[in-house]
């Protein structure tokens, strides 16, 4: 009944699951025609030197969001596990270990307890970041600390041909659309997004999926952190804070949507890069970086105004 | 077709005995004994709400009844879950259909099939799934890559039932199918009922659920009619007639039918009041006059929902040709119900619209208590507070309060998006009366259907192929061959 022909909705959909990279594009095409040293090891090693820690941090997101929820806490988690990182990891390493696998057991159990006791996301999360931030706060008074030696040479860890955060932004996208969009267990823990009541009915766990997801979130906020840590050398309670809103403009601008678990790992992490990279944009241009939020912002409605047509297109 | 080989030789397959089934205080299942046999195919008649889908629900595992057991193949099963009855050999095609709209239609089999995983997992769900799909219904050209939720409704349904009868592990030997043909057209559920006919034959057993007495009839062995939650009779093949079912339903035959030709004379005299152009081109016209019932019929999915909307949009828009419009939806889940909203706020939200008299800019709540009372007992939902949810109805009865939703309004004309899918015999008479006492009143309608016997109830019936209309035909001329042979038509008139 429906042929693939080459047809304007065909076209206008497989444009609409390019518009990750074509925004993208759209950013990175300005950048190089006035800096075209960008194009250099050392210039995108620079430019994108932050974008690492963010694309974990918006896969934690993209977890969450899968499941129909959105995580409001994930920008104090990273903050936490990198005090965590700078403070016990370093003076008592076991210890400093365990306080990890328990944030990912704790942010397990937050998955399990929200399907259980059917709570709203937002809200849990909400309380937690303040947990999460007392926390900090408690570990780490003032900024300071220190990352652990081989946290630090592994983040400036120098890859041959294209330089680091490229190279680890291009597996972690392979390495997480491998497991949640190509995978059996992928596949059937999406379709807890798409389809609870479905699932129920044939005898899955949304318990189990949810947790597992909150979990998998829980992973990647930790290596968020970690790798951020890496990055900065000392650590702060609030060193992450806007990785919260970061993390989910990134997820929709990468397809993702907030209810029917339609998300795109992919899509995703170039929504992190490309959001990364607008930062950047504005000092090229010589704007003030009071800016940076709202030239973000823009790209989220122009992005999001574009699918809008093209999904208008698609229908009609 | 050896359908009526005696039941003993098969042997039983699942029992079930003294199964009760309460939510809360509701009581949707009370002592219902009965046994399933190989290779059988059973037909389930009932009103809506009178325990068909719980008691589909039990045997495929996803309530645990509150009292009675059951067995399979002789054994007492005391722990009868979903993957119980999966290992039993037991799948259910549901009525709200039960896919994954993110996901894809190869990467759906996943959810019924824990097995399939590991290297290949893909390439086996889809190879899987297009041979079904081909089997039961050849000519269907999916893909099995596609989206979900790109896929149309017909199509879904489709896959829904295709993915019911696939095999990975456990051998497929009862598949309950409720409502199935809902969303199909004639030729698609044909193709369901010839390969249900020869599922049954090769061992497969099947339960067929549906408001189609017609389909029962055809392919049943044995007809299980249902009522308040029990089993009020076991018909065999020779007495599954029609007349038969509905009498131990305890329903009458429709015998009296306006006679809508009649009333389409005096009805003409005004010339057409209305008169829109829809379809690819805006090549496609259709005309109503006041009080008029317009039908538009043809295979499901030929454009008749898009020309309803068109209708809609330019009866809205501020141009000439506005009129006062109400829309009864066909996918209650999606476009009817507000689901967290009570009866009474889904009842007379249209008549806020339109209709209401505010009382200094607010809601009259004490004339729109009187609005949702007055509609109560015209469409007769008893039982229920007007105030609990919506979702407390059956699903017959949401259907009612969308009606009276449209109907409460100030509309003069109403359309409705094949308003009775699944509704019983019972609701449908209901609803039927109430649009000719409303079309007497000067209210028109245009009524897409996709049950042929319904045009019986219309003026003029236009039949669509394609996006467009291949016949009209009046109310004299409107039998069951000639709108076959319009549906069918390959070149638009």
């Amino acid at each position: 009944m429906t042929p693939a022909r080459n047809t304007l909705p065909a076209m206008q959909a497989r444009l609409r699951a390019l518009l990750p990279a074509i925004s993208l594009v759209a950013v990175l095409v300005p950048i190089l025609v006035m800096q075209p040293a960008v194009m250099s090891y050392f210039g995108s090693s620079l430019l994108l030197n932050l974008a690492v820690p963010i694309v974990l941090a918006t896969l934690a997101q993209l977890a969450i969001i899968t499941v129909n929820d959105l995580d409001l806490s994930i920008g104090s988690f990273v903050s936490l596990v990198a005090c965590i990182g700078a403070t016990l990891l370093v003076k008592t390493p076991w210890l400093g270990a365990l306080a990890l696998a328990g944030c990912v057991l704790a942010y397990a159990a937050v998955g399990a307890l929200i399907e259980l006791r059917q709570i709203p996301s937002i809200v849990v999360t909400l309380g937690l970041s303040f947990v999460w931030s007392g926390l900090a706060i408690v570990l780490l008074p003032s900024p300071g600390g220190t990352s652990p030696g081989w946290l630090g040479t592994a983040m400036s860890y120098q890859t041959p041909f294209i330089a680091a955060p490229i190279v680890w932004s291009v597996i972690i996208a392979i390495v997480g659309h491998l497991l949640l969009m190509r995978s059996s267990a992928g596949v059937r823990i999406r379709g807890a997004g798409g389809n609870p009541r479905a699932m129920r009915r044939f005898g899955w766990s949304l318990v189990r999926s949810k947790a597992t997801l909150y979990g998998i979130a829980g992973v990647f906020g930790v290596l968020s952190g970690l790798s951020l840590l890496g990055l900065t050398t000392s650590a702060d309670a609030n060193l992450a804070l806007r990785y919260t809103l970061l993390s989910i403009a990134a997820v929709i601008l990468g397809g993702g949507e907030f209810i029917g678990g339609r998300v795109s790992v992919i899509g995703a992490v170039l929504g992190a890069i490309t959001l990364t990279l607008a930062a950047s944009f504005l000092a090229f241009l010589n704007i003030s970086a009071d800016w940076q939020v709202g030239m973000q912002g823009a790209i989220l409605i122009v992005v999001l105004s574009l699918r809008v047509l093209l999904q208008r297109g698609e229908r009609q | 077709m050896g359908a009526t080989s005696s039941s003993a030789e098969r042997g039983a397959l699942i029992r079930l005995e003294g199964i009760g089934k309460t939510f809360g205080r509701v009581r949707a299942l009370a002592d219902v004994d009965f046994t399933f046999m190989r290779g059988e195919c059973v037909g389930i008649a009932g009103h809506n709400g009178a325990g068909k889908s719980t008691l589909m629900a039990v045997l495929a595992g996803v309530y645990a009844p509150t009292q009675g057991s059951i067995e399979v193949d002789g054994r007492a099963a005391p722990h009868y879950d979903a993957n119980a009855a999966r290992d039993a050999g037991v799948r259910c095609v549901f009525q709200e259909l039960s896919l994954c709209a993110n996901l894809t239609v190869a990467e759906n089999m996943t959810i019924v099939h824990p097995h399939l995983r590991g290297r290949g997992w893909r390439r086996k769900a889809t190879a899987l799934m297009r041979d079904k799909l081909e089997e039961i219904f050849p000519g269907n050209g999916l893909k099995g890559s596609e989206l979900v939720s790109d896929l149309t409704l017909t199509q879904k349904q489709m896959v829904e039932i295709a993915r019911g009868f696939t095999v990975t592990d456990a051998p497929v030997r009862l598949v309950i199918l409720d409502e199935p043909t809902s969303s199909l057209d004639a030729h698609t559920a044909d193709q369901l009922l010839a390969f249900v006919r020869r599922a049954a034959e090769s061992g497969i057993a099947c339960l067929l659920i549906t408001h189609m007495l017609g389909e029962i009839e055809r392919v049943a062995d044995r007809v299980m009619v249902m009522r308040d939650g029990g089993i009020v009779g076991v018909l065999p093949r020779e007495q599954s007639s029609r007349a038969s079912i509905i009498q131990a339903m305890g329903q009458h035959l429709e015998a009296e039918r306006t006679p809508a030709a009649a009333r389409a004379l005096e009805a003409r005299s005004d010339a057409h009041a209305f008169r829109w152009h829809v379809g690819a081109k805006k090549h496609t016209s259709i005309e109503a006059s006041r009080g008029e019932i317009v039908g538009f019929a043809g295979l499901a999915g030929q454009g008749q929902t898009e020309a309803l909307l068109s209708i809609y949009d330019a009866a809205t828009s501020h141009r000439a040709g506005r009129v006062k419009v109400a829309f009864v939806a066909g996918d209650r889940g999606r476009d009817g119900v507000f689901p967290v909203w009570s009866i009474a706020q889904n009842l007379d939200v249209r008549w806020l619209l339109g209709g209401a008299k505010r009382r200094r800019g607010l809601v009259d709540l004490a004339a729109a208590r009187d609005v949702v009372e007055g509609w109560r007992a015209k469409i007769g939902i008893r039982g229920a507070s007007m105030n609990a949810g919506i979702l407390s109805l059956s699903g017959g009865n949401q259907q009612k309060v969308l009606f009276a939703r449209a109907l409460a309004s100030d509309a003069d004309l109403i359309l409705m998006d094949d308003p009775t899918r699944g509704v019983d015999v019972g609701t449908k008479r209901d609803i039927y009366r109430l649009v000719h006492d409303e079309a007497a009143k000067g209210r028109t309608f245009i009524w897409y259907t996709t049950e042929n016997e319904e045009l019986s109830h219309c003026d003029r019936t236009y039949v669509f192929r394609s996006a467009a209309v291949t016949r009209v035909l009046n109310a004299d001329e409107c039998t069951e061959e000639a709108l076959l042979a319009a549906s069918f038509e390959e070149h638009a008139a």
